[in-house]
């Protein structure tokens, strides 16, 4: 959120790392569905690993949410929509997941 | 590099703009993060039409995928010029951040327009009924920002690169980054798990 104190080049070298890592975890994951790497169900546990860290790479390297240097508002605003959306999918999966179970689909 | 706050704005007016943005970005994540799980828990409802595995392209996603991780670059660049002062290569990268962006939104239409003459519209199951929110959600905001990017190169055109045209272009860099943050959860939860299955 915070650009002002950077240099062009600074921010052209935070563009480029934060591509680089993007395109690898990007490539990871259509690679391994791709090749049938692995198993379904290790595929789906990397794939969503891999998504975590891809957003952290995102909201750092092109968001520029760095906790050092991002007000403090758009921290706490952040970590409140975590929270709710926490709340609401872990919620709705928990409940409509459990809602099939009973009937049986 | 003393506070970062101190320096990003002269002007407190725009700061605000940046602040209030940023809770509709964040108020936007909770939309999608319901039509995330709206989708999950509708991926079983099938009606014994079209599976995920029948209707999705591998090929194609991983197209979509590149194009708007492209156009966050090509974006990011463009913020390069931004702080750099330079007209012309803002203008430019933008250029060419639109033109990835609605390489993006054809490639969409055309999946879309082909899953519908194949009889896997939305109205065919619950299942695609979601797919179609929540992807269609994302290709209306990607729409809205390469009508955005359009505003923006003719004010930057037109004004120069002032304070508030700027402010806005920053903005804006937030909503396209936003967008792709969005996209990576659409690959990860529908398209990847949806072709294994």
């Amino acid at each position: 959120m915070s650009l002002a104190h950077k240099s062009p080049s600074e921010l052209r070298t935070s563009y480029l790392i934060g591509v680089t890592l993007a395109l690898i975890l990007t490539l990871i994951p259509f690679a391994i569905v791709a090749f049938g790497l692995v198993p379904r169900e290790t595929a789906l546990l990397i794939i969503a690993a891999l998504a975590v860290i891809q957003v952290l790479v995102h909201l750092y390297f092109f968001l520029h949410m760095d906790p050092r240097t991002a007000p403090r508002e758009n921290i706490l605003t952040m970590g409140f929509a975590i929270v709710l959306i926490f709340i609401m999918i872990g919620g709705s999966l928990w409940i409509m997941l459990d809602l099939h179970h009973r009937m049986m689909l | 590099m003393t506070d970062a706050t101190a320096h990003r704005h002269p002007d407190p007016a725009l700061e605000a703009r940046d602040f209030g943005f940023w809770v509709y970005l964040m108020s936007d994540a909770i939309i999608f993060a319901l039509l995330f799980a709206t989708y999950v828990t509708l991926l079983g409802g099938t009606d014994g039409g079209p599976t995920p595995h029948d209707v999705f392209d591998l090929d194609r996603a991983f197209a979509e995928t590149m194009l708007l991780l492209a156009s966050s670059v090509t974006f990011g660049m463009a913020t390069v010029s931004m702080v750099a002062k330079s007209k012309g290569g803002v203008l430019a990268w933008l250029a060419i951040t639109f033109v990835l962006g609605a390489g993006f939104i054809f490639l969409e239409i055309s999946e879309f327009t082909g899953m519908i003459a194949e009889g896997a519209g939305p109205d065919r199951s619950g299942f695609l009924s979601a797919f179609f929110t929540l992807v269609g959600t994302h290709g209306l905001h990607v729409s809205a920002g390469l009508v955005w990017i359009l505003v923006m190169l003719a004010q930057i055109s037109v004004k120069g690169l002032n304070p508030a045209v700027t402010s806005r272009l920053f903005r804006l860099g937030l909503f396209w980054h936003f967008l792709d943050i969005v996209w990576i959860g659409i690959f990860s939860v529908v398209y990847l798990p949806g072709v294994m299955s």
